[in-house]
């Protein structure tokens, strides 16, 4: 086990109880909305915040132990951390600030500097070596913490909300970026999110928080098609379409059609939908705009005020339903049924990382 | 004139505070004004650079120099860790500790001058072991307007620093502890930077108490020429003897304060718009 954590914390108004592993080189989705404590768990794995009660190993090393008084500094962890405000440090240069960590750690300055050149480049970021991190945009600033603190090869790397300040293109770098880095020199990261598509880009697996307590885990697409609240339904049942846009539609690789908005960028995308804006009909639905699949059910969860159903055919969806509009069509797996999806519903973002 | 100039002008005259304010404002601006011109008005123009250059008015201001140096120096190293533990440790009985610390800001320095013959004096609460162990005698010493001058001068690059620590979000800390960075080493190449314009500030000021003060000192380190006896308080023995001597020793002080109030408006004291931009 890389990560081995048993975290307890009670704050004034709150409390966290958390349990988990992960895998060498495993990447671990905390999802949540906020307050739900996953920040609090992401400061507690890197030791800024201290625990109540419990165990975090980290790479084999106990760097805290409430039984037995552990507790190791932040800086003795091997760790990287990347925050949502990226936090550079306004007084160094682009270079001094990947070069910091290294220098922190009592390397000489040339050795430290020529370390940090290196990984600028492999972000392609070279040409803002000498930059002040006030004149770099978002998604560049973020894109240069990444860096930093990639460049101590922490066996930990700690991601909190790293997109959720940017813009849709810099979302897409920054995925990107760590989808390459997955696919080179995988380290093990805890990525902490409300943004699901973060998730399916990067994570093997995923928890949800709520209120400090892990209220689902596991794959990402069980979790999608078997959310446990109407919360998680609405924060994990995206439907994702990759393909390339041209003229107002994306193509799969397949060669299925998804109509998109008209003024989707063109290129390679990903196309997300919302199972809610999934209609399903016995018979093919009239309109020309519209997206309509012959689909097959595959599966079914049916909640009291909620029902899921897995399609597949030329495009995977999710779709979700009233009880009663799924009682109407009487909805069984195996049925054979057509589904749409208006063009205006569907969200379209670069995929940066195909 | 342009469209924009109209707008302008008009925008001004939006926020201009009615007639009545502008002149009792006026009526304020002139009771600081006057002394200072009045001063001018009385200075012996003709013989200034004289009685600027003889031997007792040279050696109080390179006393006043030495000293006021020194005093910034020892608030610098003893006020910045002290702001650092006011700002960032939360232990039992900060307030009290605080306002221990900042009273001499609020106390008649004369008053100040009592307390420290008190303890530093010879037969002080640590004078008198400070005597007999080392021999070392504060009172009526150089070594002792320094100590008046630190005394009266640290509060005020203290509160600055402070103010700034607590201004400052420990976020920038934490990237740099993440990193590796012991909390020494964060302080030093993270922290410190953050504040360096409020530990400017906060030294300009009790660099510009220190050359000012007068009631600690002269109840503390006495008077004497050469020794204890730094700008102020000769041109407080002046004034008797020589008027014209005292005007225009008056006049430098004044210079240097003046000057350090308006290099300091645009970085502390206006809360200006660079101030607030730079995080």
């Amino acid at each position: 086990m890389s990560i081995d954590a048993n975290v307890q914390i009670q704050l004034a108004e709150f409390s966290l109880e958390v349990e988990l592993k992960l895998a060498e080189g495993e990447v671990l989705a905390v999802l949540g909305p906020n307050g739900s404590g996953k920040s609090t768990l992401l400061r507690a794995l890197s030791g800024l915040q201290a625990i109540d009660r419990g165990v975090i190993k980290i790479h084999d090393v106990v760097v805290d132990d409430t039984e037995h008084s552990i507790f190791l500094m932040p800086e003795r962890r091997q760790i990287g951390v990347m925050f949502q405000s990226s936090e550079l440090f306004d007084n160094l240069s682009v270079l001094e600030n990947v070069a910091f960590g290294l220098r922190a750690r009592g390397a000489k300055r040339n050795v430290a500097r020529a370390n940090a050149a290196e990984w600028l480049q492999r972000f392609s970021l070279d040409q803002f070596a000498q930059r002040r991190p006030t004149s770099l945009s978002g998604g560049q600033a973020q894109r240069v913490a990444l860096a930093r603190a990639l460049a101590t090869n922490p066996n930990l790397l700690l991601l909190d909300e790293p997109t959720s300040a940017l813009d849709i293109r810099a979302k897409a770098e920054i995925r990107r970026d760590l989808l390459r880095l997955r696919q080179q020199r995988p380290v093990t990261t805890l990525l902490v999110t409300h943004d699901p598509l973060d998730a399916f880009a990067l994570a093997d697996r995923v928890i949800v928080l709520e209120e400090g307590r892990i209220v689902q885990s596991g794959a990402l697409d069980d979790v999608a098609s078997h959310p446990r609240s109407r919360h998680i339904a609405d924060m994990v049942g995206l439907s994702l379409v990759r393909g390339e846009v041209r003229d107002g539609a994306l193509t799969t690789p397949s060669g299925a059609r998804l109509v998109v908005p008209a003024d989707s960028p063109s290129g390679l995308s990903v196309a997300s939908i919302r199972p809610a804006s999934v209609s399903l009909h016995r018979a093919e639905p009239e309109g020309s705009a519209r997206n309509a699949w012959s689909m097959t059910v595959t599966d079914i969860d049916r909640h009291p005020e909620r029902v899921r159903a897995r399609l597949t055919g030329p495009i995977p969806l999710l779709a979700e339903l009233t009880p009663a509009g799924a009682e109407a069509l009487a909805l069984t797996v195996g049925d054979t049924i057509w589904a749409s999806v208006k063009a205006s519903e569907v969200t379209v973002t670069p995929d940066l990382g195909a | 004139m342009t469209r924009q100039q109209r707008n302008r002008r008009r925008a001004v005259a939006l926020q201009r505070p009615p007639a009545a304010i502008i002149a009792i404002a006026a009526v304020a601006i002139a009771f600081f004004a006057l002394p200072f011109l009045g001063l001018l008005w009385r200075v012996p123009w003709t013989d200034a650079w004289s009685l600027l250059t003889t031997q007792s008015s040279l050696t109080a201001l390179r006393l006043s120099v030495t000293t006021s140096l020194w005093a910034t120096a020892l608030s610098i190293a003893f006020g910045v860790p002290l702001a650092w533990v006011l700002a960032r440790y939360g232990f039992p009985g900060r307030r009290i500790v605080r306002a221990l610390c900042l009273l001499s800001l609020v106390l008649p320095p004369v008053v100040g001058g009592v307390a420290l013959f008190a303890a530093y004096g010879r037969r002080g609460l640590l004078g008198e072991s400070l005597f007999e162990w080392f021999g070392l005698r504060l009172p009526f010493s150089t070594a002792g307007v320094v100590l008046a001058q630190t005394f009266i001068a640290m509060p005020f690059l203290v509160l600055t620093v402070e103010a700034a620590l607590r201004g400052l979000d420990n976020r920038s800390e934490d990237a740099a502890r993440t990193l590796g960075a012991s909390r020494w080493y964060a302080f030093r190449r993270v922290t410190l930077p953050a504040i360096r314009p409020a530990l400017i500030a906060g030294a300009v000021l009790a660099w510009a108490r220190a050359l000012g003060e007068f009631g600690a000192t002269i109840t503390f380190a006495g008077n004497f020429p050469g020794r204890t006896q730094t700008m102020p308080l000769s041109v407080y023995l002046a004034l008797e003897s020589n008027p014209g001597q005292a005007l225009v020793l008056s006049v430098v002080m004044i210079g240097i304060s003046f000057g350090v109030l308006l290099s300091l408006r645009d970085q502390w004291l206006g809360g200006s718009a660079e101030m607030r931009s730079s995080r």
